[in-house]
């Protein structure tokens, strides 16, 4: 059965994904919402419209740092309550 | 499986390195060793074989060497698949000959709405690493189907799920096959079914022998080639045209010039601009301009419907399987990303890249002087002018000068280009050695038989594990006998119908699935009856590996029109079909059996329903269900006069409608696409399975406690504490 602390490391894992999926829904759909806005900027130098850039590259970046922040969160939670795997 | 050390796990990880290493290193002087035979003067042809055998042969190898007779290596690699080779290995699973050749393309013609792709097929993996990977990773099953059995208690949420499983797998498998077909043959010249004949050799090399296993270490290769293949020529364009070898950066510069191009076209009256008044496919469309292809609903239903289904898709989730621990799996999945990441972050720049020279090179050009890299691909049908393939300068002032009042320059509305031409050309455009157009091809090629090889092996293992082991083994001889003329019966029938397309050597397909259908008997019956129990599940694996591989080759041959439609209708079913069975499964003890199933049913069937209704029986979606014609997104209008068409019996009595009809397709509800089925099925599977679950009574203790287990990394598999 549930002890405790099993139930905190839920709550913060929870707590944890739902932080996550927030980032991950205006990266992927609120910003793009607004890609008319954007695209009156211009990246200097690269020359790119912000709003496309978002799109073809912004967000994507914004996925894959974030995968790999979140693997490190998750690993530090699951350390703190001793459910982690043994290394 | 063997508890590894972690000096034995170091070790392993050097040696993996070594031998990959090794292996790019050997493709590289491959590659300059071919450009040396190039300048000696061998021909082009003999350089497309030695790459396409070379590579072949190279996989071929890795999947005999890998060969296993262990259940666990064959269904999961042993799970000792380390996070970045992972990584390396679903990269490829993943990207399949749609990314490769067709995004560009799409990325072309469609400018910004077409980055819905791209984020759609990106995003994915946030959920996939959230929401399902990891806890799907420490249940411990073999298949996707497995934990819906066991969670869902019983087989008839397995067999559930092994339909949906089958379903959307089939239908992208298909989409792959079609895709080497058209690879080799565009390249080797080869007959197209002879074609497709010679990838599946090389897809079943890999996937009979060694299963799991064997697929991991050849999509690691796999993927290696395919990332080369894909950045190497746009790395030199780049270089050449702006100084800077890193395309991402550049073609920014190439977009800015693009919309200077565009706005000039217009204004000359090269080009006409879409308007709200007026807006088809002869009009331009400004690149960077949001929202003329897809409305914003659709929009941003491709985006979500792709990005859910790939938290959804078996054979991208099976792929979690395989890593030694949860701690691994969601590393894993950042690796992936990663390796995706390099390609799709590319894909804009050979669209910038080719539009621009098309902008600039070809239009508003005078006849005479057009470039003469766009004959080759004329000649094949892909690219036409004034309305006619381009074979050569003369046919293209022939066909121009037919146009009334046509000035002699290429105009906007004169120029047609084949989208999967944008990838394949580049390096022609470019004005490259023809090596590097072989290793676009070899790229091409790696892409999709990697995919291929994945989907057979997704569906290949639920039939053999889900449907054999744990549905067909159980039931006495006798019901033993009578499932399996079923099942034969109908598969029989079902390739009579489907495969009466010709084939290779002259022999039409339905033939050779028959001999396949044979040779299986009169092999596999012996080897099954001296076989051992674990023997049987492996034999039978391989054996319905082959059978679904050959139905399929022979569906690809009939050469079904468009492949980013297919891939998106399997985004759509297996999203409506897993997804909310499988979160809810981990994250709402609640959920109950029934509400699962009346789930599943109703979500994956809305879906289903939608898109065989819209795509076949256009028709009958008028006439019974209301549905209307999808509008244009820029003016508004219908795309289709459904009364005008439905008074002329041709169409309207074709059931079910075939490609030509104007009516397939181009209807639906609330104007959504019938790639975003899941947008309807999806929210309707999780609201069935919420009111059900509330309505009826509380999981077993025993159960509620499983998921608790599922939810804590530490510890053996769920799976191996209930049948230790």
């Amino acid at each position: 059965m549930q002890n405790s602390s099993d139930q905190a490391h839920w709550q913060r894992t929870t707590r944890l994904m739902l932080a996550h999926l927030c980032i991950w829904f205006i990266f992927g759909y609120v910003i793009h919402m607004f890609v008319n806005v954007l695209n009156q900027f211009t990246i200097p130098i690269l020359k790119f419209p912000l709003g496309f850039y978002m799109a073809a590259q912004g967000s994507l970046i914004v996925f894959v740092v974030m995968l790999f922040v979140f693997a490190w969160q998750q690993d530090r939670i699951d350390r703190q309550h001793g459910v982690a795997e043994d290394d | 499986m063997v508890a590894q050390t972690s000096s034995e796990r170091a070790d392993f990880m050097r040696s993996l390195g070594r031998m990959y290493g090794l292996y790019t290193g050997g493709f590289l002087g491959f590659i300059v060793l071919l450009a040396l035979m190039e300048q000696a003067g061998v021909p082009n042809k003999i350089l497309g074989y030695f790459f396409v055998f070379f590579t072949l042969a190279v996989y071929g190898v890795i999947g005999i060497a890998m060969r296993t007779a262990q259940v666990s290596e064959y269904y999961v690699a042993g799970r000792r698949v380390p996070a970045f080779y992972n990584g390396m290995a679903t990269g490829a699973d993943w990207m399949s000959a749609a990314s490769f050749v067709g995004m560009a393309g799409s990325l072309f013609l469609l400018g910004y709405d077409g980055l819905a792709w791209v984020l759609g097929w990106t995003g994915g993996f946030v959920l996939v690493s959230i929401l399902v990977g990891p806890y799907l990773r420490k249940f411990g099953a073999y298949t996707v189907p497995d934990f819906m059995a066991f969670r869902y208690g019983g087989n008839f949420a397995r067999f559930l799920a092994v339909i949906v499983l089958v379903c959307c797998s089939f239908t992208y498998v298909t989409a792959q096959i079609y895709g080497t077909g058209i690879i080799a043959s565009r390249f080797l010249g080869m007959q197209f079914e002879i074609a497709v004949f010679a990838g599946l050799v090389g897809i079943l090399l890999c996937a009979m022998l060694g299963g799991m296993r064997a697929v991991t270490w050849t999509q690691i290769a796999q993927y290696i080639v395919l990332i080369v293949a894909y950045l190497v020529p746009i790395v030199i364009l780049s270089t050449k045209h702006y100084g800077i070898p890193v395309p991402e950066l550049t073609y920014g510069q190439a977009i800015a010039e693009i919309t200077a191009r565009e706005q000039e076209m217009v204004r000359t009256g090269l080009a006409t601009l879409c308007t709200a008044a007026n807006c088809g496919p002869t009009t331009l469309k400004p690149h960077i301009q949001p929202f003329m292809n897809y409305t914003p609903l659709n929009f941003f239903g491709i985006i979500f419907c792709m990005m859910v289904g790939t938290a959804s898709l078996p054979h991208i989730l099976m792929r979690y399987f395989t890593t030694p621990s949860v701690r691994e799996a969601r590393v894993s999945v950042a690796w992936s990303l990663l390796f995706i990441f390099l390609l799709y972050f590319s894909a804009p720049a050979y669209a910038a890249f080719s539009k621009l020279e098309v902008y600039t090179n070809i239009i508003g050009r005078d006849i005479n002087s057009i470039r003469p890299w766009m004959f080759t691909w004329g000649e094949l049908g892909l690219i036409q002018v004034c309305g006619k393939n381009a074979v050569n300068l003369d046919a293209v002032l022939a066909a121009c000068k037919a146009i009334a009042g046509h000035p002699g320059v290429v105009r906007f509305q004169d120029f047609s280009i084949n989208t999967d031409v944008i990838v394949l050309s580049t390096p022609e455009i470019a004005g490259l050695p023809y090596v590097i157009s072989g290793l676009v091809a070899a790229g091409g090629l790696a892409a999709a038989l990697s995919t291929a090889d994945g989907l057979l092996l997704a569906i290949a293992n639920a039939l053999s594990h889900d449907v054999y082991y744990n549905m067909i083994q159980p039931v006495r001889a006798a019901g033993q006998w009578l499932i399996g003329i079923i099942i034969a019966a109908v598969v029989v029938a079902l390739i009579y119908l489907l495969a009466a397309v010709p084939g290779p050597f002259g022999l039409e397909w339905r033939w050779w699935s028959l001999l396949a259908l044979g040779g299986l008997v009169v092999v596999v019956a012996p080897l099954m009856r001296a076989a051992t129990a674990v023997g049987r599940r492996l034999i039978m694996a391989r054996a319905l590996l082959l059978l679904v591989a050959v139905c399929s080759a022979a569906l690809a041959s009939t050469r079904p029109s468009d492949i980013l439609a297919m891939v998106g209708w399997a985004f759509s079913l297996a999203m409506a079909g897993n997804f909310p069975a499988i979160v809810l499964g981990i994250w709402w003890k609640r959920t109950t059996t029934a509400a699962a199933i009346w789930g599943i049913v109703a979500g994956w069937g809305i879906c289903l329903f939608y898109l065989i209704t819209t795509r076949y029986f256009p028709q009958m979606g008028i006439t019974y269900f209301g549905m209307a014609s999808l509008l244009n997104p820029e003016t508004g209008q219908p795309l289709v006069n459904i009364a005008q068409v439905m008074a002329d019996p041709k169409w309207a009595t074709q059931w079910p409608a075939l490609a030509a009809n104007p009516l397939a397709n181009k209807v639906g509800w609330f104007d959504l696409n019938n790639i975003n089925c899941g947008l309807l099925g999806m929210p309707l599977g999780f609201l069935v399975m919420v009111v059900v679950s509330l309505l009826g009574k509380e999981p077993p203790q025993e159960m509620q406690a499983l998921v608790d287990e599922i939810r804590k990394p530490r510890g053996r598999t769920v799976l191996e504490e209930k049948t230790a």
